[in-house]
């Protein structure tokens, strides 16, 4: 990818966009409200099927709210949440945890879990009270953990993992519910720069060797950019810009959905859009001529 | 992602039972919960043994597998047998209540005996031994069925309350025991206000129940806990399918495709009447409720509590606590809860001092 130029990366992504197949899951004038605190008001949102889409946008505007309807984790008071042309909750949710994986942020596990005992969890939707490890959960959740490269720390116990491995821990288990849809609500959160990457190319390599989609919350622009196919732009309970990275991200719409003074320069390694940000002792500089 | 022999999964070796029945195969677990079965029946013998007509405790354990002559018999089946097996039975109950809560609640403290459940069950029944009048005098109706019925009440009474109040878009474990800590300073002020107003007969009485005790059991007393326990421990067990799942947070359990409302409703109701029964049954016997599930998980090393290991733990407790309190101090016989309160209590320092990993309140 190093040598590729801007304008193929460009063309590249569109075609990915292109390619996707028909939305499966969708949000349909939705309202989302915490009691008395409304966070979105008649929000439309479609999960491109067989892609990856990072949703961006400051803190408090209702992406977290948005990926938690979208997995059925709460009710909308308003409009419908469609999971293949059916109303989400009016499906069992254990048919619907067949279809979609979903990982909150930062979750915890009991005290003493070993990962082989969280990563089969993740089969449960599959099992019933007498079947509750079938030679298929077996298979399952040793491919699962080979995967992430984590059946060597099967039996450790989750708290003893670094952050980097437990994220793998947990990815290991929405792969082991077997999903076509997967819904992650930051990720990479709490990890350092290498495990950010380490993470998101696990997810990528999800998406292009097992055409997973995935709708993932993100905080880091320059990374949601580098790997997500298309970029959901929120602020304020609403959509402002959905996408290719490299029309969504661009210093206006910084300016206007994060009140951000920053420039948009090409990465150089991906080619895909760097966002760097000017902060106050360099605002009074002229521009650099090749910003955008 | 195609693997042709996948590897088999480190930690989990399969159990399987003809081509449908499948489970993981836990030889620790089952390890100690046979052994707290095993500790159970040489409690049990032990204790019958002692008495003013001693018998040895291979005696014993010979008429409990059906030999013996006939005295031994009669004194073991018929005089004593009751007393250890409702012990056992109350510490089957009491444990998997336990385990059960501390589980949900991902809280060792969230046990029967500490949020209130325990204390409920026992204020309502001391409100009819007192209130009911007739029991000082009378014993009959009032107390085999009476007392009971108004333990098991009180109990779910107190477990609604506790849940209503500790409600909030779901259920936390710091909320519930914060909770469950001032409903059951609640219900012991008005034990203690019953107790004040009652006649001194009803009081005294009531104190003895109070404390939890294994006094004068016979097989009418054996046989509702039993029943209770043929119903609900098997529902416990088939329940305890989603309890895994209901140790994550709640979105996490929601995704893995669990009504977590209505499981873990489901699974708090046959912790409460668990404990209830056992309550009514012997009164509100302290601590083995908060003991036996966590000795049971650090015995057998697992995440949570285990179901069946804490049940023969609990009920290997109970017996052994019965045994001390009868024959410890010579001629006094003291109640069976004031030596697990005994018992408990330092663990239950212990748990606290282990500080914020586990406990968190």
């Amino acid at each position: 990818m190093t040598t590729t130029s801007e304008l193929d990366s460009a063309t590249g992504q569109q075609a990915a966009a292109d390619r996707a197949g028909p939305v499966r899951l969708r949000a349909e004038h939705v309202r989302l409200a915490y009691s008395e605190l409304v966070v979105a008001e008649d929000l439309d949102f479609e999960v491109l099927d067989g892609a990856i889409t990072a949703v961006i946008g400051p803190n408090g505007c209702g992406k977290s709210t948005l990926l938690r309807a979208l997995g059925r984790l709460m009710r909308t008071s308003a409009g419908q949440v469609l999971l293949d042309g059916k109303r989400i909750e009016r499906l069992p949710t254990r048919e619907v945890a067949k279809v979609l994986g979903m990982l909150p942020q930062s979750p915890i596990a009991p005290e003493g879990l070993t990962v082989a005992d969280l990563v089969s969890r993740g089969r449960h939707p599959h099992q019933a009270w007498y079947r509750q490890w079938s030679s298929t959960d077996q298979d399952v959740v040793a491919e699962a953990l080979s995967w992430t490269g984590m059946l060597d720390l099967a039996e450790r116990p989750v708290d003893r993992l670094s952050g980097g491995q437990k994220q793998r821990a947990w990815i290991s288990m929405v792969l082991a519910q077997g999903t076509d849809l997967l819904l992650l609500d930051e990720p990479t959160t709490f990890l350092d720069l290498a495990h950010q990457v380490d993470t998101l190319d696990l997810i990528e390599r999800l998406h292009t060797e097992t055409g997973r989609t995935v709708v993932m919350v993100l905080h880091d622009l320059n990374l949601a950019a580098r790997y997500a196919q298309r970029l959901v732009a929120m602020r304020d309970g609403a959509i402002v810009a959905s996408g290719t990275p490299t029309d969504v991200l661009t210093a206006d719409l910084l300016s206007d959905v994060f009140e951000l003074d920053a420039r948009v320069i090409t990465d150089p390694v991906a080619a895909t859009p760097l966002v760097v940000p000017v902060g106050h002792r360099h605002r009074e500089q002229p521009p650099h001529p090749t910003s955008t | 992602m195609s693997v042709v022999a996948p590897p088999r999964v480190p930690g989990r070796p399969p159990l399987r039972i003809g081509r449908r029945v499948s489970g993981v195969w836990r030889p620790r677990s089952m390890l100690v919960a046979v052994l707290g079965l095993a500790a159970t029946v040489l409690a049990m013998a032990v204790n019958i043994g002692r008495g003013e007509y001693p018998i040895s405790v291979l005696e014993v354990l010979g008429v409990l597998f059906g030999g013996g002559d006939e005295v031994g018999r009669f004194i073991v089946l018929e005089l004593r047998l009751p007393r250890s097996l409702t012990g056992s039975l109350v510490g089957v109950a009491f444990a998997i209540s336990g385990a059960i809560m501390q589980a949900i609640a991902r809280n060792p403290l969230a046990s029967p005996d500490i949020i209130g459940i325990n204390a409920g069950a026992g204020a309502a029944a001391v409100g009819v031994i007192v209130l009911g009048g007739t029991y000082g005098a009378v014993s009959g109706l009032v107390a085999v069925v009476g007392v009971p019925v108004a333990a098991l009440a009180g109990g779910l009474l107190t477990a609604t309350l506790i849940y209503l109040l500790a409600y909030r878009k779901g259920i936390e474990g710091y909320r519930l025991v914060l909770i469950g800590i001032g409903i059951n300073a609640v219900c012991v002020s008005v034990t203690s206000w019953l107790l004040i107003v009652a006649d001194v007969t009803d009081a005294g009485r009531a104190v003895v129940w109070l404390n939890g005790s294994l006094n004068a059991r016979g097989w009418e007393h054996v046989a509702p806990v039993g029943l209770a326990l043929l119903v609900l421990v098997p529902a416990a067990l088939l329940l305890a399918f989603v309890l895994g799942a209901l140790q994550f947070n709640d979105d996490t359990a929601r995704g893995l495709g669990i009504r977590v409302n209505g499981a873990r409703t489901a699974l708090l109701l046959v912790a409460v009447a668990l404990a209830s029964v056992a309550v009514a049954s012997a009164g509100p016997i302290v601590f083995v409720a908060l003991v036996a599930p966590q000795l049971a998980l650090r015995l057998v090393g697992s995440s949570r509590p285990p179901l069946l290991a804490s049940a023969t733990v609990g009920a290997a407790l109970t017996v052994t606590a019965d045994l001390i309190a009868r024959t410890a101090f010579g001629a006094t016989a003291l109640p069976v809860g004031i030596v697990t309160a005994v018992l408990g209590a330092p663990f239950l320092l212990y748990l606290l001092a282990r500080g914020n990993r586990e406990v968190r309140v």
